[in-house]
C-alpha cells in the first residue's frame, strides 16, 4: 500500500470517527431515556417562554430524524447551542475556555513526556541499579495514585508557597485580558500546580514504558555492531537505542490523549482552571446540557484529530508500516 | 490417530505457549514475585472488604467522634487511628466501607467490560468476515473517544445511582480486551486441533466453549486484572465530579467530600492520605498481577502499533553479556 493510501486511510477513519462521535452526541442527549434536552422538566427554572424557546431552537415538536438533520445542520454552522445557565451561545464559551485548557495540558504533558523519557532511559540504561528500583517503583506509584488525590497532596503541601485556584480577578484567563505577555509570570504561577499534577499523572507510564521499550533495543544486533565499533557508551544509548526506542512511545501518547484529556478534567476542577473541564463540571451541577454537549464534542473530536496526525507523526518516522 | 496428524511445526506462528487448568496460576505465583506480591495485596483489600462490618470499630455513618466544633475533622487520636471527617464520623471505619463499596464497583464493573470485551474479541475472532470487521469497527472508534468524558455524560444523563455508575464503567472498559482476545483466537483457530474437532463435526458452540475458551481464559484473567484498577480508577473520578449516589461512601466520595468540605484548608491530611494510598495497592497489585500473567503468557509480548496495554515492567534485556 502506497504513502497516498495510507494517509487517506487513516484520514477517512478520523473522519468517520468524528461522525460517530457526533451522531453519539445526539443519541446519548436526545434519544436515549431520559435524555437530557428534550426533557424539558430537567431544565432548571425553565419557563414557558424558555420552554417554547427550547423547543423550537431543537426542532422537539419534530420527528427524531428530523431533529437529526436540524443538529447536523446547525453543527456545520458552528452552532452549539446556547447555554442554559447563562443565555450565552455555547461555542463561544467554550472556545474562550479552550484557549485556557491548551496551554495547561500542553505544559503538562511536554514536562511529562521529558521526564519519562530521562527516567525511563536512566532505569533502562543502569538496569538492576538503585536508580532503576527507584525510577521504576516512582513511576509505577505515581500512574497508581488517582489525578486527583496527586492534586489534593500538592494542595496540601504547597497551599502556602503557590497559588491554588484560578486566576487572580475573575474571568481572567490564559489569553486574557489583552495583551497576555504582560500577566505572563502571573499565569505561570497559577499553572504550576495544575501542570504539575497532570505531570505526576501522566509520567510514570511514559517511563515504564520508555524502559521496556530501550531495554529491548538495547538487545538489537545494531548495538552490539555499534559498541564492536567502540562507539561511547553515551552515544550507543542517545543516538542507536533510545531514537529507536521512542517509536513506541507515538503510540502510547496518542493513546494517552483520552486519559489526558481526562485527567485535564480533574485538575481543573481542584485547581478551579478556568477550561473544558471545568466548564462541563459546572455545567454537570447546573444542569446546562448544551454546555455538557459541547464540551464532550470538542474533547472527543481533539483526541480524534490528535491520534490523525500521530498516525502520520508515526507514518513519517516509520515508513514501513503498512497497516 | 494423534500420531498421524503431526502438531504444526514450531517457527509457523509464534504461538503462546499452551496454558490449562490451574496449574499454570501455580506456577506463575511460584516463579514470579510479582505476580504472588499483586495478588496479596488484591487479597488483603477483599478479604478486609468482607470483614469489614466485623471489625470496624465504629459505624461509617455515625458521629462516633462526638458532636460540635471539636469534632469536624478532630486528628488522630487513640480512639480514632484515622481521625475523624467532616461530620465527625470516624475514618477508618469509613475507609473500610468505602473499600467495600468500592471494590463491589470496580469488580462488578469489570465482570460486565469482560461479558462484552470477550464476547467481542471471541465472536470477532472465531467467526471473522463481515461480522469481525462491524465489531472491529465499533470499538475502534469506542477506544479513541476519551474515557472519562464519555462516562462523565453518560452518568450525568442516568443520574447518580451505583448501578449507573457500574454499568457506565462497563460499557466502557471492554475495548481493549476485545482486541487482545481477537488476536489470541485468530491465533488458536488456525492450530492443527481446533481443525481437527470441526473435522469431527463439533458445532461453533462447543469449539468455544470446549476448546477455545479454555485456551484464552488466562488471557482474559489477566485484563480481567488489570481492568479492576481501571474500574475503580473511574469510580473515584466519576464521585469526584458529583456523579455518584450521594448516599454511598465509596474511596471516590471520601476524596470528593474531603476536597469539597475543607480537608486542605483545615489541613486535615487524614481524611486524604490513606484513602488514596489504599486506592494505589489495590491498583499496584492489580497491575503486578495483570502484567505478570500477560508476561508468562507471551514473554516476547511486543508494543505494537496500537497495543493496549498501558504497563509493561518487565525484566527483558536482551544479551547479558553484550547489554549495555
Amino acid at each position: 500500500m502506497g504513502r497516498a493510501d495510507y494517509v487517506i486511510k487513516r484520514g477517512f477513519f478520523a473522519l468517520v470517527t468524528i461522525f460517530v462521535a457526533i451522531t453519539l452526541n445526539f443519541f446519548l442527549f436526545r434519544v436515549l431515556p431520559g435524555s437530557a434536552v428534550t426533557n424539558l422538566a430537567r431544565v432548571p427554572s425553565a419557563g414557558p417562554a424558555l420552554k417554547h424557546a427550547l423547543t423550537v431552537e431543537f426542532g422537539l415538536d419534530q420527528p427524531k430524524w428530523q431533529q437529526y438533520v436540524l443538529y447536523l445542520r446547525e453543527l456545520v454552522h458552528g452552532n452549539l447551542g446556547i447555554s442554559f445557565a447563562n443565555q450565552q451561545p455555547v461555542s463561544h464559551l467554550l472556545l474562550t475556555d479552550l484557549k485556557n485548557t491548551i496551554p495547561m495540558v500542553t505544559v503538562g504533558t511536554v514536562a511529562s513526556i521529558v521526564i519519562g523519557v530521562f527516567t525511563g532511559v536512566l532505569a533502562a540504561w543502569r538496569r538492576g541499579s538503585v536508580a532503576d528500583h527507584i525510577s521504576t517503583n516512582t513511576a509505577v506509584f505515581a500512574y497508581a495514585f488517582p489525578t486527583q488525590w496527586l492534586g489534593l497532596m500538592l494542595l496540601i503541601l504547597l497551599s502556602r508557597y503557590l497559588p491554588t485556584a484560578g486566576m487572580t480577578w475573575p474571568d481572567a484567563g490564559v489569553f486574557y485580558p489583552e495583551p497576555f505577555w504582560q500577566h505572563l509570570g502571573d499565569v505561570g504561577e497559577h499553572m504550576l500546580l495544575p501542570a504539575l499534577t497532570l505531570l505526576l499523572t501522566a509520567y510514570g507510564s511514559y517511563t515504564l514504558v520508555v524502559r521496556t521499550s530501550v531495554l529491548e533495543t538495547l538487545g538489537e544486533d545494531y548495538v552490539l555492531t555499534a559498541r564492536a565499533k567502540g562507539l561511547p557508551v553515551r552515544r550507543i544509548v542517545w543516538r542507536h537505542a533510545v531514537r529507536n526506542a521512542l517509536l513506541p512511545m507515538v503510540t502510547l501518547i496518542a493513546l494517552d490523549f483520552g486519559y489526558i484529556v481526562g485527567g485535564a478534567l480533574l485538575v481543573e476542577v481542584i485547581f478551579s482552571w478556568p477550561g473544558i473541564g471545568l466548564a462541563m463540571e459546572t455545567a454537570i451541577l447546573q444542569r446546562d446540557y448544551p454546555m455538557l454537549q459541547g464540551g464532550f464534542l470538542i474533547l472527543t473530536v481533539a483526541v480524534i484529530v490528535l491520534n490523525f496526525f500521530s498516525d502520520l507523526l508515526y507514518f513519517r518516522l516509520d515508513p514501513r508500516i503498512t497497516e | 490417530m494423534s500420531a498421524l496428524i503431526q502438531e504444526p511445526a514450531a517457527g509457523i506462528e509464534p504461538v503462546a505457549p499452551t496454558v490449562r487448568g490451574g496449574g499454570f496460576f501455580l506456577t506463575l505465583l511460584k516463579d514470579r514475585k510479582a505476580a504472588a506480591f499483586g495478588l496479596a495485596l488484591i487479597l488483603f483489600f477483599v478479604v478486609l472488604a468482607i470483614v469489614a462490618p466485623l471489625i470496624s470499630p465504629y459505624s461509617p455513618t455515625a458521629q462516633s467522634c462526638g458532636t460540635g466544633p471539636s469534632a469536624v475533622f478532630a486528628p488522630i487520636s487513640v480512639h480514632h487511628w484515622l481521625g475523624c471527617d467532616d461530620g465527625g464520623v470516624d475514618m477508618l471505619s469509613e475507609l473500610m466501607q468505602g473499600g467495600r463499596v468500592s471494590l463491589i464497583v470496580g469488580f462488578a464493573a469489570t465482570l460486565v467490560a469482560m461479558v462484552i470485551g470477550g464476547g467481542v474479541g471471541i465472536i470477532s475472532g472465531y467467526f471473522g468476515g463481515w461480522v469481525d470487521v462491524a465489531l472491529m469497527r465499533i470499538t475502534d472508534y469506542l477506544l479513541v473517544i476519551p474515557d472519562l468524558v464519555f462516562a462523565m455524560v453518560i452518568a450525568d444523563i442516568w443520574g447518580p445511582s451505583l448501578f449507573h455508575v457500574i454499568l457506565v464503567i462497563g460499557i466502557l472498559e471492554w475495548t481493549s480486551t476485545a482486541r487482545v482476545i481477537r488476536a489470541q483466537v485468530m491465533s488458536v483457530k488456525q492450530r492443527v486441533y481446533i481443525k481437527r474437532t470441526r473435522a469431527l463435526g463439533a458445532g461453533h458452540a462447543r469449539i468455544i466453549g470446549k476448546h477455545i475458551l479454555p485456551q484464552v481464559g488466562p488471557l482474559l484473567i489477566a485484563n480481567t486484572v488489570l481492568t479492576i484498577a481501571i474500574a475503580i480508577y473511574l469510580e473515584t473520578a466519576l464521585a469526584f465530579l458529583n456523579l455518584e449516589d450521594p448516599t454511598v461512601t465509596t474511596w471516590g466520595t471520601i476524596l470528593e467530600h474531603a476536597f469539597n468540605r475543607g480537608a486542605v484548608s483545615s489541613g486535615a491530611w487524614w481524611a486524604i492520605v490513606p484513602d488514596g494510598i489504599c486506592i494505589a495497592l489495590v491498583c499496584v497489585g492489580c497491575f503486578l498481577l495483570g502484567q505478570a500473567i500477560e508476561d508468562a503468557l507471551n514473554p516476547r509480548l511486543k508494543i505494537a502499533h496500537l497495543s493496549l496495554t498501558r504497563w509493561k515492567i518487565r525484566t527483558l534485556a536482551g544479551r547479558k553479556a553484550d547489554a549495555i
